[in-house]
C-alpha cells in the first residue's frame, strides 16, 4: 500500500476519517481521563485526598501553560523545541537579579521579559529569515541553556524572597494552587484567542496552507512571529512558577520539557503538521497526563516507567483512529 | 551541482579554519595523533548522523536514535555479562537496533503517523525499557570482559577500530546513496513524494528502509559507545538525538527532505565533534560548550538557508530574461 502524506491539503483534511475522529477526540480524552481517575481512586486510598489532588496538579500545570501557546504555534505549522531552555534562561536571569537584591515584582517582570526576548529571537530567525523552526529551535535550545550554564557553572541560585514563593507554592482558595489558577486563565485566554478571534483563524489558515494564507491578505510572517512571542512569554510564566516552586535555579532546570510539552499538544489532538486542533483537547490531554503520572506515582512506579506509559499512550491514541479507519476500509 | 559543491567546500573551509584557529593557540591539537582521536571521538556522531540523514532525506525525522543507542548498548553489556562471545553480541545489537528502527518505520509506513510523533513516543519507550531490563542499575567497567572493552580501542594502522568502523560505514553509506536504487529512492521520496509514486517507488517502504538503516547504525553505535566508555546506564547519550539532527543540518541536509550529501553529513558531524573536542583543549570551560554549539548550529543553518534560497532566485531571473 502506498500512502502519501497529504497533510496540508484542505479538502483531504475535511473529508478524511481521521479528521472526523478528531472531532470526537475530546470525547475520547474525556473518557480516558475519567477512566484513569476511577482506576486511581480504586488503586490507592490516598488518591482522593484533596491536598494530594491539589499537589497532583503540579505534574502538568507548568507544562500545560506552555502547551497552550505551543498548540497555536503547531497549528500554524511551526514548532518550538527551545521552551525548556527558555525556562532555564529566564530562571537564570531572575536568579542573577535576585542576588543583586531585586524585589519580587522586578523578578516577575524579568522572567516574562526574558521569555519574550527569547521568543522574539526565535520568531526573528524563523519568520523573518525563513529558517525552518525545528532546526532554529534546536539551535536556540543549546544556545539559551548554554548561557545558563555559562552564568551558573555547576552552581545554583537559592534564597529567593519569601514573597516570590507565592507563585509556585501559594494557594488562592483553600486547596486551589496559584499555578492552577494561572493554568485555568491561560486555558481560557488561549481558548478565546484561538477559537474566537481573527488571529486564531489566521493561525489555522497558515497551518493549512501558508501560501494561500499570504494571498488572502494574512501577514504570515507577523502572525508566526507573534506566535513565537506567545510561546516565549508562556515559557517565562512557567519559569516563574517553576523557579518559585523549587525555590532555586539550576542550569538543568526544566530539562526535556520541550518534548513533554509537544507530547501534551499532540495527545490533545493537534495535528503535528499544522492546521487542526483545539485548546479543549490540550486541556484534557494535560489532565490525562497529570492523572496518569500521579496515579503511577501513588503506586510507586518509577518515573522512567511512567515515561514508557506516556510514550505508549501517545502512539496508541494517535494510532487507534487510523487503525480504525484502515479496518473500516477493509 | 556547483552550488552543492560550494556548500561542502564552505564546510571544509570552516573545519580547516576551525582547526587553524585552535592550532594558532594550541599547535598540539593538529598533531596527527590528536586529529585521529578527535575523529574517533566524533565517530558515534558520524554514524548516527548518516542514519539520520537517510531518514531526513525521506522527509521524516528520528528522535529515538539516542534512546535506541542506549538500549542496544545496555543489551550489549548485559549479553557480555552473560558470557556471550563478541561477534554474536555485535550481530545481536545491530539486529536489535534495526528492529527498533523497523518498529518506528512500520508505524510511519502503515499507519501514516507523522515520524516526529512516532519517534517522540518510542524515544521514551526505548529508554524506559532499559530501566525495566536493569531496574536502573549501572553496568560498570569491572563488570565488562576485557575483550568487550578492548575491541573499539584496538589500534590498526594508527587508527582505533572505532574510527575504522566509521570509515567503512561512511564508504558503505556513500555507495548506498549514490549507486543503489534504494539510495536514489531516499532522495526521490523526499524531493517529491507524488512524483516518486508515479515512478513506481513506494514512499512508505522507502521511509521504512531509512528507519531500519538508522536503527541498525544506532545499534552498532550503542555497542561502540558502551564498550569505549566502559559504562552502561539508562541516561547514556541523553539528548544526543538533537546533536545528531544538528550535525545533519550543519552538513546541509535539507530538513524538508530530498537534498544533502554523505560528504556534507560527515563534515557536519566532524564540525560539531571537533568543536566539542577542542573546547577543553583550548581551555574554554565546558560550560560554554552548549552555547557555542548552539551558536554554531544557528550560523550554519543561516548559511544553508542562503544557499538553498539561491536556486529559486536564479530561475526567476531566467524567466525574466525570457519575457
Amino acid at each position: 500500500m502506498t500512502t502519501i502524506q497529504t497533510g496540508r491539503q484542505i479538502p483531504d483534511r475535511l473529508t478524511s476519517p481521521f479528521s472526523r475522529a478528531l472531532k470526537s477526540w475530546e470525547a475520547l480524552l474525556l473518557i480516558v481521563a475519567a477512566a484513569v481517575f476511577v482506576i486511581n481512586s480504586l488503586a490507592s486510598p490516598y488518591f482522593l485526598d484533596p491536598w494530594n489532588l491539589s499537589d497532583a496538579t503540579f505534574n502538568f500545570t507548568e507544562k500545560a501553560m506552555i502547551a497552550f501557546a505551543m498548540a497555536m504555534l503547531i497549528i500554524a505549522g511551526d514548532i518550538d523545541l527551545s521552551v525548556g531552555a527558555i525556562i532555564a534562561l529566564a530562571s537564570t536571569v531572575m536568579g542573577v537579579a535576585m542576588t543583586l537584591g531585586a524585589p519580587t515584582p522586578v523578578l516577575v517582570l524579568l522572567g516574562l521579559g526574558t521569555g519574550l526576548a527569547c521568543g522574539a529571537f526565535n520568531g526573528l530567525l524563523v519568520a523573518r529569515l525563513g529558517l525552518p523552526a525545528i532546526v532554529v529551535t534546536i539551535g536556540t535550545m543549546s544556545l539559551f541553556r548554554g548561557i545558563s550554564y555559562i552564568v551558573l557553572g555547576d552552581g545554583a541560585f537559592t534564597g529567593y524572597p519569601a514573597s516570590f514563593a507565592w507563585f509556585g507554592q501559594g494557594y488562592v482558595f483553600w486547596v486551589i494552587t496559584v499555578e492552577m489558577v494561572i493554568f485555568a486563565l491561560a486555558a481560557i485566554g488561549f481558548g478565546i484567542l484561538l477559537h474566537r478571534t481573527n488571529f486564531g483563524r489566521m493561525a489555522y489558515a497558515i497551518g493549512n496552507n501558508a501560501t494561500a494564507a499570504r494571498f488572502s491578505g494574512i501577514r504570515v510572517g507577523r502572525v508566526r512571529f507573534i506566535l513565537f512571542l506567545l510561546t516565549g512569554l508562556m515559557s517565562g510564566v512557567a519559569a516563574i512558577c517553576l523557579t518559585s516552586r523549587l525555590g532555586s535555579t539550576r542550569p538543568s532546570i526544566a530539562f526535556g520539557y520541550e518534548l513533554e510539552v509537544v507530547t501534551i499538544v499532540v495527545l490533545g489532538g493537534v495535528a503535528i503538521l499544522g492546521g487542526s486542533g483545539s485548546i479543549t483537547g490540550v486541556v484534557l490531554a494535560a489532565l490525562v497526563m497529570g492523572l496518569v503520572t500521579f496515579g503511577l506515582g501513588l503506586l510507586n512506579v518509577p518515573g522512567i516507567v511512567m515515561s514508557i506509559v506516556v510514550g505508549a499512550l501517545l502512539i496508541a491514541v494517535i494510532a487507534l483512529p487510523r487503525l480504525w479507519a484502515m479496518l473500516r476500509r477493509g | 551541482m556547483s552550488l552543492l559543491k560550494s556548500r561542502e567546500a564552505i564546510l571544509a573551509l570552516a573545519i580547516i579554519g576551525l582547526l587553524a584557529l585552535i592550532a594558532s593557540r594550541f599547535p598540539g591539537f593538529v598533531a596527527p595523533a590528536n586529529l585521529a582521536s578527535a575523529f574517533t571521538d566524533s565517530s558515534p556522531l558520524i554514524l548516527l548522523a548518516l542514519g539520520q540523514m537517510a531518514v531526513i532525506l525521506t522527509k521524516c525525522i528520528d528522535l529515538s536514535v539516542a534512546a535506541n543507542l542506549a538500549l542496544c548498548g545496555m543489551v550489549a553489556a548485559l549479553m557480555n555479562g552473560a558470557g556471550i562471545p563478541l561477534p554474536l553480541i555485535l550481530i545481536a545489537v545491530i539486529a536489535l537496533g534495526a528492529a527498533l528502527g523497523a518498529f518506528n518505520g512500520i508505524l510511519v509506513w502503515t499507519l501514516g503517523i507523522p515520524s516526529i510523533v512516532v519517534t517522540l513516543g518510542t524515544m521514551t519507550i526505548y529508554r524506559g525499557v532499559i530501566f525495566l531490563l536493569t531496574g536502573g542499575a549501572w553496568i560498570n567497567a569491572h563488570q565488562m570482559s576485557p575483550a568487550f572493552k578492548a575491541f573499539p580501542r584496538m589500534v590498526i594502522a594508527g587508527l582505533p577500530v572505532m574510527a575504522w568502523i566509521a570509515v567503512v560505514i561512511i564508504a558503505a553509506v556513500a555507495l548506498l546513496m549514490m549507486r543503489t536504487p534504494l539510495g536514489r529512492a531516499f532522495y526521490a521520496v523526499g524531493g517529491n513524494p507524488h512524483a516518486a509514486v508515479y515512478t513506481g517507488i513506494s514512499v512508505g517502504r522507502t521511509q521504512f528502509a531509512a528507519f531500519v538503516l538508522a536503527g541498525a547504525l544506532a545499534g552498532l553505535t550503542g555497542y561502540l559507545w558502551v564498550a569505549r566508555y566502559a559504562v552502561a546506564y539508562v541516561d547514556i547519550a541523553g539528548g544526543f538525538e538533537l546533536d545528531v539532527v544538528a550535525a545533519c543540518v550543519i552538513g546541509g541536509i535539507a530538513i524538508a527532505g530530498g537534498a544533502g550529501t554523505v560528504a556534507g553529513c560527515v563534515m557536519g558531524a566532524l564540525f560539531l565533534g571537533i568543536i566539542k573536542n577542542a573546547l577543553p583543549v583550548v581551555g574554554i570551560s565546558p560550560f560554554w560548550q552548549m552555547a557555542i554549539s548552539g551558536a554554531a548550529i544557528l550560523i550554519a543553518i543561516a548559511f544553508n538557508a542562503q544557499s538553498q534560497r539561491a536556486p529559486g532566485r536564479i530561475i526567476l531571473k531566467q524567466a525574466e530574461h525570457r519575457t
